[in-house]
């Protein structure tokens, strides 16, 4: 294993360690502020990856149909809250675990009404249509740089929203202990809206910028949604920065852990059956860490609660 | 979790429930006779699978409904049971009283490690180490390549019943299924009414309390568990034995959440609830997809006015249509 492949698998960890937090924030604010179960978080970063698909028809431009892309996530964020979630606010995690997979069921299907089963791709914008050079002979598209600085540009000008505003400062003390917040006289169900609509537009944005990459087709947010609650639960519910630690550590762990867990199994076992067992373990290893996790510091590695 | 109303308090009349379990059981039993006269084998294939998941079904409402222990994990004790059933046919073990034990005592063994370390979180927490076995277990699944890795296992043979052929006819196996159902069924009612169920249903509701009169919560909720975890490996070895097929998707995440969503669906923690729910779930599945082929668009919209309006679930409702009580 050179040293180059290690780096670009350290890069493509990064890249998916960006989309998870970038799906992963809204979803930790959302539970962690209103503590609320929304696997219908995954289909908001799929609905961002075929609006990409549909503007990005419409205008020809990657960068118009980005643009265009985040108010209406937003947008359809807001509808959904509106119709559907703000009435399970109050109500038991099983209830909100079935609407929101009835959400889910709707939308994936819907898409697949619309767009049809087969998946869809949206080529890079062009003055990102390139490659560096890594060294001699091995190339890197420029597309997957700039997803990987985008993501970090979000991260940073989240972290800035989230402890220099008076906004970021209520959804901090929102997911510390929402009921004080309340009772000193702020607006609990508009927060609630904000970080709903905000969350959306985030994994949107994931969707936007993910459908040069992936395929975009129905319920191709389920399994990342699954992963992004791995990420959340890592971290601690309610932390951006436990969201952002603990999402590039996922990224990184699965995307080297499938070249490192068989190369080092065929070190001290025969190689086909390192090839056969390497990719299963790898595949485990985000789900061991998340076990270990919980087991010795069950509130996460950034826990915002307090303990009540 | 913690902070809902016990259903069992809501309740009616105590004989509405065995009603309206024995109207489920009676037009069960009536199927193959009805299939004889239109639908043919496809509507016993479908009455066996929805029977299947009704007794996986009933077992996770122990855990879920009674224990409060949201399992987000349980298929993978179906796929553990489905596998053991699968490899041992593989390998010549034609037996159905050597293939039971073990799957039994796989699954057991599993679950009692697993939950042992399951059991010390709780909450959200639980929900999400559940689902991280159930992963485990799903790509260790689909590793064994000398049993088909990620394709699955095609059983070319069915097991043997005490000798007999009676589990290679479909007659034969509509019977057993239908014998285990009742059988959970009736077994899951005996321990929640138990004193064992009678410990588990007050730690779900205050385990503080529970644990100052002296019980170990987490004994009681482990016991739970590998009960819960061996009847879903049982409903396993039916599954392979009904479909001649075994794959790891049988332990996927998302057959977990199907079946959290047919138990809430139903109503957790009450006689009938999963029961209903899960012959519901394949029922509205089945019928909606004849109508058309994007059911789902109907399906989903049904389950979110059923969380919003249906509190209790299907038999919530029907407790509500009969008369408020």
């Amino acid at each position: 294993m050179s040293t180059t492949l290690i780096l670009i698998q350290i890069l493509n960890g990064l890249q998916l360690g960006v989309i998870l937090f970038l799906i992963a924030a809204g979803l930790t604010l959302v539970f962690g502020v209103m503590g609320f179960i929304n696997l219908a978080h995954g289909v908001q970063y799929m609905l961002g990856a075929y609006l990409a698909v549909a503007l990005y028809g419409l205008t020809g431009s990657f960068l118009a149909a980005l643009v265009l892309a985040l108010p209406l996530a937003l947008l359809l964020g807001l509808v959904l809250e509106f119709l559907v979630f703000r009435h399970l606010y109050d109500r038991d995690h099983l209830s909100q675990v079935l609407a929101t997979f009835g959400v889910i069921l709707f939308l994936n299907q819907l898409m697949k009404v619309i767009f049809g089963p087969a998946s869809l791709s949206v080529p890079p914008p062009a003055f990102l249509d390139f490659s560096f050079t890594l060294v001699d002979g091995l190339l890197y598209p420029a597309y997957r740089v700039a997803l990987i600085v985008a993501g970090l540009l979000v991260a940073v000008g989240l972290w800035l929203v989230i402890t220099r505003t008076r906004v970021g400062m209520l959804i901090r003390a929102g997911a510390t202990n929402p009921d004080m917040v309340s009772a000193l006289g702020v607006n609990v169900r508009r927060l609630f809206l904000v970080v709903f609509g905000f969350g959306a537009m985030l994994a949107g944005f994931a969707g936007v910028m993910a459908a040069p990459i992936f395929s975009v087709e129905p319920g191709m947010g389920d399994n990342l949604l699954i992963v992004a609650f791995v990420v959340i639960i890592i971290g601690g519910a309610g932390s951006i920065r436990g969201a952002f630690v603990a999402a590039l550590l996922v990224g990184l762990v699965d995307t080297l852990g499938r070249t490192l867990v068989t190369d080092g199994l065929r070190l001290i076992m025969d190689p086909s059956s390192a090839n056969q067992i390497g990719p299963a373990i790898a595949s485990m290893l985000i789900y061991v860490l998340m076990a270990l996790v919980l087991f010795w510091r069950p509130e996460g590695l950034f826990a915002a609660k307090v303990s009540r | 979790m913690t902070s809902q109303a016990d259903p069992q308090a809501t309740t009616a009349s105590p004989r509405a429930p065995l009603v309206i379990a024995g109207l489920l059981f009676a037009v069960l039993a009536a199927i193959p006779l009805l299939s004889e006269l239109w639908g043919g084998a496809w509507l016993t294939s479908l009455a066996v699978r929805a029977m299947i998941l009704a007794i996986v079904a009933i077992s996770l409402d122990l855990l879920m409904g009674h224990g409060g222990m949201v399992s987000f994990g349980h298929s993978a004790f179906v796929a553990i049971g489905a596998y053991a059933c699968g490899i041992m046919l593989t390998e010549g073990v034609y037996e159905m009283a050597l293939i039971l034990p073990v799957a039994i005592a796989a699954a057991g063994l599993f679950a009692l490690a697993s939950g042992a370390i399951c059991l010390r979180t709780s909450g959200v927490s639980f929900i999400m180490i559940t689902l991280a076995f159930g992963q485990m277990v799903y790509f260790a699944l689909g590793s064994l390549a000398q049993y088909g890795a990620d394709d699955g296992l095609t059983l070319w043979s069915g097991p043997d019943f005490l000798g007999t052929r009676w589990l290679n006819s479909d007659m034969g196996v509509y019977i057993t299924v239908f014998a285990v159902l009742l059988g959970t069924w009736a077994l899951v009612h005996r321990i929640v009414q138990s004193r064992f169920g009678r410990v588990l249903r007050a730690a779900r509701q205050n385990p503080t309390r529970v644990a100052s009169m002296g019980y170990s919560v987490f004994r009681y909720r482990l016991t739970a568990y590998v009960i819960a975890g061996i009847i879903a490996a049982i409903a396993g070895v039916l599954w392979a034995t009904h479909a001649a097929f075994v794959s790891p998707s049988l332990g996927a995440w998302q057959r977990s959440g199907d079946l959290i969503v047919m138990v809430v669906l139903g109503g957790m923690a009450t006689r009938n609830g999963a029961l209903v729910g899960a012959l519901f779930f394949i029922l509205i599945e089945e019928t909606l997809s004849a109508i058309t082929h994007d059911w789902r668009l109907i399906f989903g919209p049904l389950l979110v006015l059923i969380a919003l309006y249906a509190r209790g679930g299907l038999v919530g409702l029907l407790d509500r249509i009969r008369g408020p009580a």
